[in-house]
C-alpha cells in the first residue's frame, strides 16, 4: 500500500490517470522562488538555458544570470570563484558535461574549498530517448559520489525537484542534482516531507519480503511492480533514496533487516551507483541477497524511452522478476 | 611603508634564497618558474596589492590568485616576508601537517585565495571574483599569475574568452612567460606565439614587460588598473631559474630538487646578485 503518511499523490499508481510532469520544471520553479529568497544566488549555464529550466530565473533575474557559452570547464571555475567571493552558483548543463567533461575541475576548484556551488547535471539517464549515446548521462552519480563532500541528490518527481532545489540553495558545500529528459508521473505532492539525506518508504506489503530501492523517475517501475506483486500475494517494501549522499545508511539498514533482500533500481551504470552505494552499506552491516538493476556496464543508444527501458531491464517486468529471483534464493 | 626599488631588490634576493632552501630540505618542488617569478611576487607583495595582515579576509582586499601553483614556493616565501606567517614554516614545506602544502591547499593555508595546481582553471576562477565584484561594484582588484604553459589548455581559454565578452576592467593577468615547461621548450612542445596577439583578438589589453624589472612590473599593473576598457593580460618575460647560472634558461629545472652542492653554489650566486638585475634582463 502507498504509505499514507507522505500524502502521496492518490492517482500515482493509476498509470492513465496520473499527472506526467519534468523534473527540469520543478528545478526551474524551485530555482525562481529560492532566487526570490536570496539575492546571493547566480545561475550560470553552459548553453543551456531553455532545456535545463534556468530560463525562468534568467527572465525575473537578468543581472544573476550569467551565460558562458559551450564552456563546462570554466563554468565550473567561475562558479567557483563567484563562491569564493559570496555568491551561490547554481551551474546547469547536461550531465554527461557536467560533471562528466569537467569532472577534475569541480574536484579542484569547487570540491576541495567546498564552496556551495550546485551543479546540476540534466538530460541524465536513458530517457532522453531519439539523442542517443553521446548525450545519455550514465556515469554522472558515479563521478559525483567519489568526491568528498559532495552532496548528491536524484529527485524522484516534479513536486520532489522543485522542493530539493529550494533545499540545496540553503545548503552548506557542494551538491550534485541530476534531472531527467522525459516527462515522469507525479507520485509525490505539495504536502509530501522532503528532506535531505532522508529516505522514504513509498509502499509497504504487511509482511514485505523485499525491499526495492531506487531513485528518479524510473522508480515508478518499481511501484507498478509492488502493486502487481500485490495480486498474487507478495508484499515488497519500495523505497526512494533521493539522497544518493550522504546516504541514509539507517534507513537503509533498518529496510534490509525487515526484508532480508533487496533489489536496486537506477538509470545509471550498476558500476559506482546507487546500488553501489546500498551494497558498500549492506555488506559492512546487514548483508543480505542483492539483485542491481541499472545499465549493466554498456553504452546507450537512440529510441523510445519505453524500447530502452526494455532493452536495458528497467521495466515493471524486470524489477518483478528480480523480486522473484531473490525469494527464491531465500527459498520463500 | 614605501619601498624604494633597491628595497625590492634586495627582498627579492632574500625570497630567492629561501625558495632554494625550501625545496632543498623538501627534497621536490619546481625551483626554475619560482626563482624566475620572484620579482613579480615580491613587487605584488610589497609595491601592489591592497590588503591587511591584521584581517586577511577583509573584504575590500585584493585578490591573488596563483594558477600556476607549483610555484608556490615563490608565494609562500614571499608572503612569510611580507608577515603572513612565521618564517619557520618555509622549513616545513610539503611536510605532512603543514600548512605550506607542496601545491596550495587553502584549507591547510587560510591566508590563500584558492586551492591550486591542476593547469588551466585559476584565471577562470579569478574572472569568476572580479565578474562577482563587478556585479556588486566591489572596487578591488583581482590579478592572476598563470604559467605560459598552461596557456595551451583549452579550458584557460574559456576563461579569456568570458573575460574579454564581460569586459572584466578590474582583472589583471601576468603570464610567466619563460619559455620552458616540464617537457622543454614552450615553443617546441606546443607553441605560444604570437601570444600578444592572441590575447588582443580576446578583447583584452596586452603589456609586455621584463618581468624582472621592478619599474616596468609596477608600471604595467598601474596602467592596468587605468585601463576600463576590458582585462589586461601582462606578459612578463622572465628568465627560469633567475639569479642562479646553472638553472638559468634550462627546462630541466623546472621540477627537479638541487643537491646540497648545487644549493650551495646556487645560493651563493644568489648573494652576488644584488644589483645585477638590469643587466640581466636586457
Amino acid at each position: 500500500m502507498l504509505n499514507k503518511k507522505l500524502y502521496l499523490n492518490p492517482d500515482a499508481l493509476n498509470s492513465r490517470k496520473v499527472e506526467q510532469k519534468h523534473t527540469r520544471d520543478g528545478f526551474g520553479e524551485g530555482l525562481l522562488a529560492a532566487g526570490g529568497k536570496d539575492e546571493n544566488i547566480v545561475v550560470l549555464t553552459a548553453d543551456l538555458k531553455d532545456s535545463t529550466r534556468v530560463n525562468l530565473f534568467a527572465d525575473a533575474y537578468p543581472k544573476r544570470f550569467i551565460e558562458v557559452g559551450v564552456a563546462e570547464q570554466a563554468l565550473a571555475s567561475i562558479a567557483s570563484g563567484m563562491a569564493n567571493y559570496g555568491k551561490i552558483p547554481f551551474i546547469s548543463s547536461y550531465a554527461i558535461f557536467s560533471p562528466g567533461r569537467n569532472w577534475e575541475q569541480i574536484r579542484t576548484t569547487i570540491g576541495i574549498d567546498g564552496y556551495p556551488v550546485k551543479i546540476i547535471g540534466a538530460q541524465a539517464g536513458l530517457n532522453i530517448g531519439h539523442y542517443g549515446v553521446t548525450h545519455q548521462g550514465l556515469e554522472d552519480i558515479a563521478l559525483a559520489r567519489v568526491i568528498p563532500g559532495m552532496t548528491v541528490l536524484v529527485p524522484l518527481d516534479y513536486e520532489e525537484a522543485k522542493k530539493a532545489t529550494e533545499q540545496i540553495a540553503k545548503l552548506e558545500g557542494p551538491v550534485y542534482m541530476r534531472l531527467n529528459r522525459a516527462v515522469g508521473p507525479v507520485i509525490t505532492t505539495s504536502k509530501t516531507p522532503f528532506k535531505i539525506g532522508n529516505s522514504e518508504v513509498l509502499w509497504s506489503g504487511k509482511d514485505p519480503k523485499v525491499t526495492i530501492i531506487g531513485s528518479g523517475p524510473i522508480l515508478y517501475e518499481a511501484l507498478l511492480a509492488a502493486k502487481e506483486l500485490l495480486k498474487v500475494s507478495i508484499d515488497v517494501m519500495v523505497v526512494n533514496c533521493h539522497t544518493v549522499k550522504p546516504l541514509d545508511e539507517l534507513g537503509i539498514i533498518r529496510s534490509a533487516k525487515t526484508t532480508g533482500a533487496v533489489v536496486t533500481l537506477e538509470e545509471h551504470q550498476v558500476m559506482g551507483g546507487l546500488g553501489s552505494a546500498i551494497s558498500e552499506v549492506l555488506s559492512k552491516n546487514f548483508p543480505v541477497p542483492m539483485e542491481m538493476l541499472g545499465v549493466q556496464d554498456r553504452y546507450g543508444q537512440s529510441g523510445e524511452v519505453k524500447e530502452l527501458y526494455e532493452e536495458y531491464g528497467l521495466t515493471k517486468k524486470d524489477v518483478i522478476i528480480s523480486v522473484k529471483k531473490l525469494l527464491s534464493r531465500r527459498g520463500i | 611603508m614605501k619601498y624604494t626599488i633597491e628595497d625590492l631588490e634586495s627582498k627579492a634576493k632574500e625570497v630567492r634564497k629561501d625558495i632554494i632552501k625550501m625545496i632543498l630540505k623538501a627534497k621536490a618542488g619546481h625551483p626554475a618558474g619560482s626563482l624566475g617569478m620572484t620579482d613579480v611576487f615580491v613587487a605584488l607583495y610589497f609595491a601592489i596589492l591592497n590588503y591587511d595582515l591584521q584581517k586577511p579576509d577583509w573584504e575590500d582586499r585584493d585578490r591573488l590568485i596563483l594558477s600556476a601553483g607549483h610555484i608556490c614556493p615563490a608565494l609562500y616565501a614571499t608572503m612569510a616576508h611580507a608577515g603572513y606567517f612565521d618564517h619557520s614554516h618555509l622549513w616545513k614545506f610539503g611536510d605532512f601537517g603543514g600548512m605550506l602544502q607542496g601545491h596550495p591547499h587553502k584549507g591547510f593555508l587560510k591566508e590563500l585565495e584558492t586551492t591550486s595546481g591542476p593547469l588551466g582553471s585559476g584565471l577562470a576562477q579569478a574572472a569568476g571574483i572580479a565578474y562577482s565584484a563587478k556585479m556588486d561594484d566591489q572596487r578591488f582588484r583581482t590579478y592572476c599569475i598563470t604559467s605560459d604553459g598552461e596557456q595551451q589548455s583549452g579550458n584557460h581559454w574559456e576563461a579569456v574568452m568570458f573575460a574579454g565578452k564581460n569586459n572584466l576592467s578590474n582583472l589583471t593577468m601576468i603570464i610567466d612567460r619563460n619559455n620552458i615547461q616540464i617537457d622543454g621548450f614552450t615553443e617546441d612542445v606546443m607553441p605560444l606565439e604570437p601570444l600578444a596577439d592572441k590575447y588582443k583578438a580576446f578583447n583584452w589589453s596586452v603589456i609586455e614587460i621584463d618581468g624582472h624589472n621592478f619599474e616596468e612590473i609596477i608600471n604595467a599593473v598601474n596602467k592596468a588598473r587605468a585601463i576600463y576598457e576590458n582585462p589586461t593580460a601582462i606578459i612578463a618575460r622572465t628568465i627560469p631559474g633567475r639569479g642562479v647560472d646553472f638553472m638559468e634558461l634550462n627546462p630541466g629545472w623546472h621540477a627537479k630538487t638541487p643537491t646540497k652542492e648545487q644549493a650551495t653554489k646556487a645560493l651563493k650566486e644568489i648573494r652576488n646578485m644584488q644589483g645585477s638585475i638590469k643587466e640581466y634582463g636586457e
